[in-house]
């Protein structure tokens, strides 16, 4: 069920200021791609694009073409909540809904679309948890309010949240920077679960993390303050970093940096 | 050997603690208090000062500059700031509680004569001006009709306007709508009333009204329920909105599902305040609703009273009887707002996001 995604050419705008510069890639169905570089390159930007959050953000604007298997999601005629129920999306700060409970934060992709019955409602919610590593948790106080778990809690509920819409793709932007280890290792194991439905890309800071995750890495990088990034190379996680084709992402994971 | 004993000496000495230092007692401020009020009314008492406003001016003085002198002799001077700028506070708090009290206490004292279910549940039809008897019935009637009318125009367009300028609006027409909003909000209600009067009145040839006056309310309810909701709505995290959006949820869902229902509460006490505010409107219902002594329950056609109108007519009449009517009416109208009041803190409180475990 899991789907590739191609993308070329692909170039992002806020306003004026142009993010990300023609950028190509492949995402490999059921495997875990990381993006890594340093901050303000664009990684963030470039997720947003492939399931069209980035025209959420005022002056947003995109170029290029993300094909996801053989639909381009920029083609006119597309409906970017179609994109967005297919590739779904975790934040980097978890974000629950403050007014729902947590069955209804993990039930609220479904129940917002109007697209569940009530008794697989049930089913979902508890399959969602269990997969987000959360169920044996929680499962005592679903009608307690999401926003009174801890961090790491909160932050497996929005992948709950996530998956329980059943969407092909998965993207994570630093899902485990506000976790401590041991949340941050519950949502590692869950990403290696996870990579056998969903094409997964994730973008973070750890390259402890990028290693561990991962089947293939990207490193973007930007020339300099106020340029657009780039994407430098991408390739197998062991070749980048044992052996990577380019110097720039040998110094950048190596710590020879700038 | 005598600097040996000296510096045991220093040794054996407890050092001065970095962390504590010497404190007024806690009943300090309000012994300082008690003194200074007890003072003031001292010396007022002794010069043969007249005025009772005088005496709470000095003992506030006292007060402010008692608390200084004797928290810098304790405490040093850097807490005596503190606690000066403490005291101001609560001097001016007081300040503004003293007028609101004696309100308060005086609209119920003067109020309260009249005040009974006799009141409540007659109009003024057949009473004698100079007579006691009558009540509020029709008045009370007037108002819930006109403000709930108004309240029915007012809010929802209200709520959508502020939905489109927050959620919607970018370029031209955002400005000159939050242009607009911003004059309406400035319009005194006495042209309000002048301007449904010469529009639905004179050109459109429609009679007095309760919903005459309504149409007048609206237009002053409405700039403040736009203004306050899009406040609320401004303090929704986008990060929500973002997280409904990623789920594929389409933007009207976003807004209807998510983004209201954790701003209601706070949108609820603004049209709360909102409806609190027309409910003492009195030019408007004098121009546009003409002023019943009957009760007229229809507010579509025929003139109506209300609560302000009534204090304000009764009072117009000059005579015992009819000031403690006003009076009573006043009380009613105190407490019908009241009630909105909590009513909004209610719902603020039962809908606000829930944290807790
Ligand atoms: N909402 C926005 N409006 C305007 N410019 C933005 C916005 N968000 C990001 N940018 C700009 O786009 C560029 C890329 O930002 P982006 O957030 O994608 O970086 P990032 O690689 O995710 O960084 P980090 O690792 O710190 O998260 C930066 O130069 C940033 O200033
Ligand atoms: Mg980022």
């Amino acid at each position: 069920m899991a789907k590739r995604i191609d993308v070329s050419g692909l170039t992002a705008y806020y306003g004026n200021h142009k993010a990300i510069d023609d950028i190509s890639m492949t995402i490999e169905p059921r495997s875990v791609t990381a993006f890594i570089g340093p901050s303000g390159c664009g990684k963030s930007t470039f997720l947003r694009t492939l399931n069209r959050m980035h025209e959420v953000t005022p002056g947003g604007r995109v170029e290029g073409k993300v094909m996801l298997d053989d639909e381009n999601l920029y083609a006119v005629g597309v409906d970017p909540v179609a994109v967005r129920r297919t590739v779904g999306m975790v934040f980097q700060r978890p974000n629950p809904f403050p007014t729902m409970s947590i069955y209804d934060n993990v039930a609220a992709g479904l129940r917002l679309n109007g697209t569940a019955k009530k008794q697989d409602l049930d089913t979902i919610v508890e399959k969602s948890l269990k997969g987000a590593n959360l169920w044996n948790e929680v499962k005592d106080r679903l009608s307690k309010p999401g926003a009174g778990l801890s961090g790491g809690q909160q932050q497996r509920l929005c992948i709950a949240r996530a998956i329980a819409v059943e969407p092909k793709v998965l993207l994570m932007d630093e899902p485990c920077s506000a976790l401590d280890p041991i949340s941050t290792l519950a949502v590692e194991d869950l990403i290696g679960e996870l990579k056998e439905r969903f094409t997964i890309v994730i973008v973070t800071h750890n390259m402890q993390q990028a290693a561990r995750v991962s089947d293939r890495t990207a490193f973007f990088n930007l020339a300099g303050v106020g340029q657009p990034g780039k994407l430098v190379e991408i390739d197998d996680t062991e070749r980048i970093f044992s052996n990577p084709s380019v110097q720039a992402t040998e110094d950048y994971i190596s710590g020879r940096f700038g | 050997m005598s600097d040996a004993t000296t510096e045991s000496a220093s040794t054996t000495a407890p050092e001065p603690s970095l962390l504590t230092r010497r404190r007024l007692p806690r009943w300090a401020p309000a012994g300082i208090g008690v003194a200074s009020v007890a003072l003031g009314v001292g010396i007022g008492v002794a010069t043969g000062l007249s005025s009772r406003l005088q005496w709470g001016l000095i003992a506030l003085l006292l007060f402010i500059g008692l608390t200084y002198v004797i928290t810098a002799r304790v405490e040093g001077r850097h807490q005596a700031k503190d606690r000066v700028a403490t005291s101001l506070v609560w001097a001016c708090f007081m300040v503004a509680v003293v007028p609101l009290y004696s309100l308060l206490q005086t609209t119920i004292a003067k109020g309260i004569k009249v005040l009974d279910g006799n009141f409540l549940t007659h109009s003024m039809g057949g009473v004698i001006t100079m007579m006691p008897g009558g009540g509020v019935y029709h008045a009370i009637i007037g108002t819930l009709e006109q403000v709930g009318l108004a309240s029915l125009i007012a809010v929802p367009i209200g709520l959508l306007t502020a939905v489109y300028l927050v959620e919607y609006g970018r370029g031209k027409l955002a400005k000159v709508v939050t242009f607009f909003v911003d004059v309406m909000t400035g319009v005194p209600s006495i042209v309000a009333g002048l301007f449904i009067l010469s529009f639905w009145i004179i050109i459109l040839g429609f009679g007095f009204s309760g919903f005459a006056g309504s149409l007048a309310l609206a237009i002053l309810m409405m700039p403040v329920v736009v203004r306050s909701t899009e406040e609320m709505l401004k303090l929704v995290p986008n990060e929500l909105r973002e997280a409904s959006l990623a789920l594929g949820v389409p933007k009207w869902r976003t807004i209807l599902k998510v983004v209201l229902p954790t701003s209601i509460g706070g949108i609820m006490t603004g049209i709360m305040l909102a409806v609190a505010r027309i409910a003492g409107e009195t030019a408007p219902v004098l121009l546009l609703v003409f002023g019943n002594q009957l009760i007229n329950n229809n507010p579509f056609s025929g003139a109506q009273s209300s609560l302000p109108y009534y204090v304000f007519e009764q009072y117009s009449n000059g005579n015992d009887a009819s000031y403690n009517r006003a009076w009573a009416a006043a009380l009613v109208l105190i407490g019908f707002v009241m009630i909105l009041n909590l009513v909004a803190r209610a719902i603020a409180r039962w809908k606000a996001p829930r944290t807790g475990r």
